[in-house]
C-alpha cells in the first residue's frame, strides 16, 4: 500500500510518502490509523487527535469503515484550507 | 473546466475565453480569491499552498460537474493556484456563465463554498514566529452546508 501524508501530518510524521505492507488483520481505514499509531512516537503524536485527520482512498474521501487493500493509495491529511 | 497551476491567471482573458462565441450567455458571475495580508500591512505574510496532485483535479472536476447538474450553465471555469504566493496575489478564480444572472451567481457561490471545504489544498503561512499551517474554519463548513441537498446531507 502507498501511504501519502500532507500538510502538518507530513511534517509530524517526517515523510510525505511510504510503501507499506498491511498486516493481515487490517482491512479498513480505521484499522490503518490504529496500526500506524503503533509504529512509533511520530505516528502516535501526529495521529493523536484522529477526529481532525481526513483520509482518502485512491483519491476519494473515505470513512473509518471504508475497506482498504494492499494495492490502494491511502492519503492522510488535515482539514483542507484552500480557496 | 478546471485548471490547477502555479502561474498567475488573467481574469479578463479567462472571461473572454469562456464567453466568446456563445451568445446564449446573458450573465457571467465571477469570484476571485486573493492572498490577504495577515501581518497588518507589512506585506510580510506570504503563504505556500500545498495540494494533492491528482485528487485535487479529480475533486475540482467533480465539484464543477455537480454545479452543471444543479444549474443550467452555459460554461464554467475554476482555476486554483499552488506554490508560494505573496499578499495581493490571486489564488483562485471561479467563473460561471448562464442565460440568466441567478443561476450564474448561485452556482459561483456554490463552487467557491464547496471548493473551500472539499478540494485538498493546505495553506502554510509565513509569520514572524515561523511557518504555521492555517486551521480550517467552522464558518467555511457552514457556508458549504447551505448547498447540501436534503438527501445528501449528514
Amino acid at each position: 500500500m502507498k501511504l501519502l501524508y500532507f500538510a502538518w501530518l507530513k511534517q509530524k510524521i517526517g515523510t510525505d510518502a511510504e510503501e507499506i505492507t498491511l498486516p493481515d488483520d487490517v482491512n479498513d481505514v480505521a484499522g490503518v490509523i490504529a496500526w500506524l499509531k503503533t509504529r512509533g512516537d511520530k505516528y502516535a503524536t501526529a495521529l493523536k487527535d484522529d477526529a481532525v485527520v481526513r483520509v482518502a482512498v485512491n483519491q476519494t474521501y473515505a470513512k473509518p469503515d471504508t475497506p482498504v487493500s494492499d494495492g490502494d493509495e491511502v492519503a492522510l491529511f488535515p482539514p483542507v484550507t484552500g480557496g | 473546466m478546471i485548471r490547477v497551476q502555479r502561474e498567475d491567471f488573467d481574469v479578463g482573458a479567462e472571461m473572454r475565453a469562456l464567453t466568446t462565441g456563445n451568445t446564449g450567455i446573458g450573465g457571467l458571475a465571477s469570484f476571485v480569491g486573493l492572498v490577504r495580508d495577515m501581518a497588518g500591512g507589512t506585506g510580510d505574510s506570504a503563504m505556500t499552498l500545498e495540494h494533492y496532485p491528482g485528487m485535487t483535479e479529480r475533486l475540482l472536476t467533480e465539484i464543477d460537474e455537480e454545479a452543471h447538474r444543479r444549474w443550467p450553465l452555459e460554461g464554467s471555469m475554476v482555476i486554483h493556484r499552488h506554490g508560494r504566493l505573496e499578499p495581493g496575489e490571486q489564488i483562485v478564480m471561479v467563473l460561471t456563465a448562464s442565460a440568466h444572472r441567478q443561476a450564474a451567481l448561485d452556482s459561483c457561490a456554490f463552487l467557491i463554498d464547496w471548493l473551500k471545504t472539499q478540494a485538498p489544498f493546505w495553506k502554510l503561512e509565513e509569520t514572524p514566529d515561523g511557518a504555521s499551517w492555517v486551521e480550517a474554519r467552522a464558518s467555511d463548513d457552514q457556508a458549504a452546508a447551505r448547498w447540501a441537498k436534503p438527501e445528501t446531507s449528514g
